[in-house]
């Protein structure tokens, strides 16, 4: 709990910086109303006024925090925790896409960069596509992926899934090409003198020198399948997921569901990110690396 | 080439291509090691004992010459395992206890679970580790790691033994025992070693044949036969014979390096 003063101290920084914001960004529309009826705004009332808009420009943190509490704590208390309403059936749209979409571009990146490390036309040929896959804007061909696979008849999580898995798998390839290339010359060397095979060589030298590699790479991976998963239910026109929450939101005005939306994807994607690092940690110290 | 000659090089040559230019490693290299030598390698950096020592191995290519170990290629050599290799380096595996990196070879070698048990526990009574079975590397100095390392190349049945300066980073004291150690296991497992080497004591008390080389390009000035004893208690080191050898080969350092050592 040694850091928990720093950390508090940030969080404090970032709620004043926020407050104050809303009332800059806000006080213009204030000033508006009150010039319309004709009356004087002394500056609590102003103030009072920016925090507690219906659709304020940038919401008040206790605005966004109350919106949270009432579509996730409350209507579990009131037994509707998984209602269309609800931000945890939201969340948990988006985080089936993340995970499929994770889970398949872990094994494509991983496949990718054994054939990387072991085939030299591979070598030669596969990374300047990897790199150029990723100079494409996601949001260009986001729709096109989503319209593409609906034509063939494939909808529902899997296109979703596709695009998280464009996005994840790039920090896997790069992360394991390293890894798996990461034992010393001499420990190679070492396998050859005990005419070790190439499977017996990947297994236990190549593989488990790649492990810190590997789950640098997922933690990065796990982030962008986040977005890709949010990415993919703007275009869809999807009804349910946060990326639905946020385009909702953005269509109606409602900047403070944009908020609340906002501010669950980025715990969803913290919560992930830190069971990844759950995992290493315990992967790491049963290897003895930690 | 007798009938127990375990290595045999003719004329071996290895140049290699540099950005500077070609370094000539070895040139035309002749040698015979017979079936229960212990052969060292002394000379200046650079002389190429490594490389030599890397060509029995098959770990590096000849340009020139040929070099056959057991009667067979190195190639095919390596290919039977016959031998084991120390590396200068221990390269033990960071995630592997010392029983765990012990039993690699022999995993992959494809001893089975009891006989892997008792290799190891044999090996690791050999190099005086025994009871560090179960720590990992970094729990371990540099010269326990570097004796894991030598009991992880005596752990199978390879009857060439293949050592690139073992006992380069140890001090002296390590060192003096390992040396004794070294020697009571060659007696009795009747293993041929290659052994490289900086130092003229360990060198000279330690081998039946010394093998002196000097750079540029890498080849062998001299190859001494030691009339010591089989059985050399550490003492020896301080008799007229030890001190003649030693000098004989410091000459030979000397005059392939064309000046002072
Ligand atoms: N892979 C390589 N590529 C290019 N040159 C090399 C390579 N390996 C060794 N050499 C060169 O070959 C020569 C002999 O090297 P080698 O490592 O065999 O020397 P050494 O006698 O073992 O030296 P030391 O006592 O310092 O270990 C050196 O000049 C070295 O620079
Ligand atoms: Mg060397």
């Amino acid at each position: 709990m040694r850091n928990l003063l720093p950390v508090l101290t940030i969080v404090t920084a970032i709620l004043v910086i926020w407050y104050a914001a809303a009332v800059a960004l806000n006080a213009q529309w204030v000033r508006d109303q009150a010039t319309r009826a004709g009356h004087e705004l002394s500056l609590p009332a102003l103030v009072e006024a920016t925090w507690s808009q219906d659709k304020p420009k940038l919401p008040a943190p206790h605005q966004v925090a109350v919106e949270i509490w009432q579509t996730t704590g409350a209507m579990v208390l009131a037994g509707r925790g998984f209602s269309k309403r609800s931000l945890f059936y939201h969340s948990w749209i988006t985080f089936s896409s993340t995970a499929l979409g994770f889970l398949l571009g872990t094994a494509l990146g991983v496949a990718l960069a054994i054939g990387i490390v072991y085939n030299r036309t591979m070598d030669m040929s596969v990374m300047p596509w990897v790199i150029a896959s990723q100079t494409i804007p996601i949001l260009a061909i986001a729709p096109m992926i989503i319209v593409v696979l609906n034509a063939v008849g494939i909808s529902g999580l899997l296109p979703k899934a596709m695009i998280s898995m464009y996005l994840s798998f790039f920090p896997v390839v790069v992360g394991m090409v390293k890894g798996l290339r990461s034992p010393a010359t001499m420990q190679l060397d070492q396998m050859r003198t005990w005419n070790a095979s190439p499977a017996q060589t990947f297994w236990k030298l190549r593989l488990p020198s790649s492990m810190p590699y590997l789950f640098t790479s997922l933690k990065i991976g796990m982030a962008a399948s986040v977005v890709g998963a949010i990415v993919g239910e703007l275009p869809t026109g999807a009804v349910a997921g946060l990326g639905a929450r946020l385009l909702a939101g953005s269509y109606y005005g409602q900047t403070i569901q944009i908020w609340s939306a906002l501010i669950m994807a980025a715990t969803l994607a913290a919560v992930l990110v830190g069971l990844i690092g759950l995992v290493q940690r315990m992967t790491l110290r049963r290897m003895g690396m930690a | 080439m007798s009938s127990n000659t375990v290595i045999s090089a003719q004329d071996l040559s290895l140049t290699f291509q540099t950005g500077d230019g070609p370094v000539h490693a070895l040139k035309d290299v002749s040698l015979d090691v017979g079936k229960g030598d212990f052969v060292s390698f002394i000379g200046p950096s650079g002389c190429g004992k490594t490389t030599f020592l890397r060509c029995m191995a098959d770990l590096e290519h000849p340009t020139g010459g040929s070099i056959t170990v057991n009667g067979v290629s190195a190639e095919e050599a390596r290919r039977n395992r016959a031998y084991g290799y120390v590396f200068q380096a221990a390269g033990l595996y960071p995630w592997r206890t010392i029983g765990g990196n012990i039993r690699l070879p022999l995993e992959i070698m494809g001893y089975d679970k009891a006989e892997q048990a008792r290799r190891v526990s044999e090996v690791l009574e050999l190099v005086d580790l025994a009871g560090f079975e179960k720590k990992f590397p970094w729990q371990l100095s540099g010269g326990m790691q570097q004796r894991a390392s030598i009991a992880r190349a005596l752990a199978f049945d390879a009857d060439i033994l293949l050592m690139d300066e073992p006992f380069g980073a140890l001090d002296e004291i390590v060192r003096d025992h390992l040396n004794e150690q070294l020697l009571q296991l060659w007696d009795r497992t009747d293993k041929t070693i290659c052994f490289v080497t900086h130092s003229i004591p360990e060198a000279v008390y330690l081998s039946t044949r010394i093998v002196v080389m000097s750079p540029r390009p890498g080849r062998i000035t001299d190859v001494i036969e030691s009339p010591l004893p089989k059985e050399r208690p550490l003492d020896i080191r301080e008799t007229p014979e030890f001190l003649e050898i030693a000098h004989r080969v410091r000459d030979g350092l000397r005059a392939g390096h064309g000046d002072e050592v």
